[in-house]
């Protein structure tokens, strides 16, 4: 892969990814992630 | 081991322990039967690391896709997406080889001194899209379209997958509770297995559990060709001693295609380099 072709897929992807995180935090994302992560999984420990 | 691979395993040991230990931090947690509800925890870490380990600061994004995912609100989150993509895009699979603790558990693991396993290409090479099988599958599929009657998904890679949550969670969790202890049944003992099994492996395979099963490292993997963080070889001064191929950790060869996406940019192939041709 030349370099402005990695040039440009970096600026996109980097775009992408603010882009996707302004719309997550729009849409109350980040919310959600706060209100699973604050409890403890008892799928992921293992209980189910 | 030369003094400059000496000098840079110490320094990525030292840079790994005090990763795991700030993802981890909260002290408290291993303590008192409880995990950290700061608001921290809204913000997603770059590597595995299970939100319900009693120390965690902050979300597993792996975890955190798969809980908005199977909720009712969203069938995908743009957030941790976005946020890996960011990650990925700046650093590729330098946070596996540098920050990631359970990649610090299986390189441990591997230092233990046994006759170490070679997977024949055969195996390795198909074995490797594994972990893109996972990805799509465990974590992108089935918590959108597996749902019960309230439209809620589980996390299906969290549950009956993933060993950094049974090692991080599941492992202090029971330890100092016996409520949970109580409640531990078959999916604990197959998580278990699980464990055990990628534990046993990471002892006579290098990091065997980022070569075939990370979702994420199967996720960064795409990013390693352009991300900002390169590694390149100077054709001029390899001699083709294979010292790089030797010391890969993800057995690659190293001289012929270094920004591939199973290069966990560990630097052992740099610091190995009689000739300095890889910077």
């Amino acid at each position: 892969m030349n370099t402005k072709a990695k040039n440009i897929l970096r600026c996109c992807c980097l775009a992408a990814g603010v882009g996707f995180i302004g719309l997550g935090l729009y849409r109350g994302e980040a919310g959600e992630v706060l209100d699973k992560a604050v409890r403890i999984c008892l799928e992921c420990i293992g209980i189910g | 081991m030369s003094e400059n691979e000496k000098k840079h395993s110490r320094l990525r040991l030292v840079i790994q322990l005090a990763s795991a230990a700030l993802l981890n931090g909260y002290a408290a947690g291993f303590t008192g039967k409880k995990i950290f509800t700061g608001g921290s925890k809204a913000v997603c870490v770059p590597v595995l690391n299970c939100y319900s380990c009693p120390g965690a600061l902050g979300s597993c994004p792996i975890g955190a896709l798969q809980a908005v995912a199977g909720g009712r609100r969203h069938s995908v989150s743009f957030y941790v997406l976005g946020s890996l993509m960011l990650f990925g895009t700046l650093l590729g699979r330098l946070l596996c080889g540098f920050i990631c603790p359970f990649g610090l558990v299986q390189d441990l693991l591997y230092k233990i001194p046994v006759k170490k396993l070679t997977v024949p290409k055969k195996l390795d090479k198909p074995l490797r899209w594994l972990k893109h099988l996972i990805l799509l599958l465990f974590v992108l599929l089935l918590p959108v379209l597996a749902v019960n009657k309230y439209g809620v998904g589980e996390p299906w890679f969290c549950k009956y997958i993933c060993p950094a949550g049974t090692l991080q969670g599941g492992v202090p969790h029971l330890l100092f509770n016996e409520q949970l202890r109580r409640l531990a049944g078959v999916l604990f003992s197959v998580k278990m297995g699980i464990l055990i099994g990628v534990a046993a492996a990471s002892v006579f395979i290098s990091r065997f559990f980022c070569r075939y099963l990370c979702p994420l490292g199967a996720f960064y993997s795409l990013f390693n060709r352009f991300a900002l963080y390169q590694l390149s070889v100077d054709k001029q001064k390899c001699t083709h001693c294979g010292k790089c191929d030797k010391v890969c950790p993800m057995a690659l060869e190293v001289k012929d295609n270094i920004n591939c996406g199973e290069c966990i940019r560990c630097g052992k192939c740099k610091a190995a380099c009689p000739e300095k041709a890889i910077s």
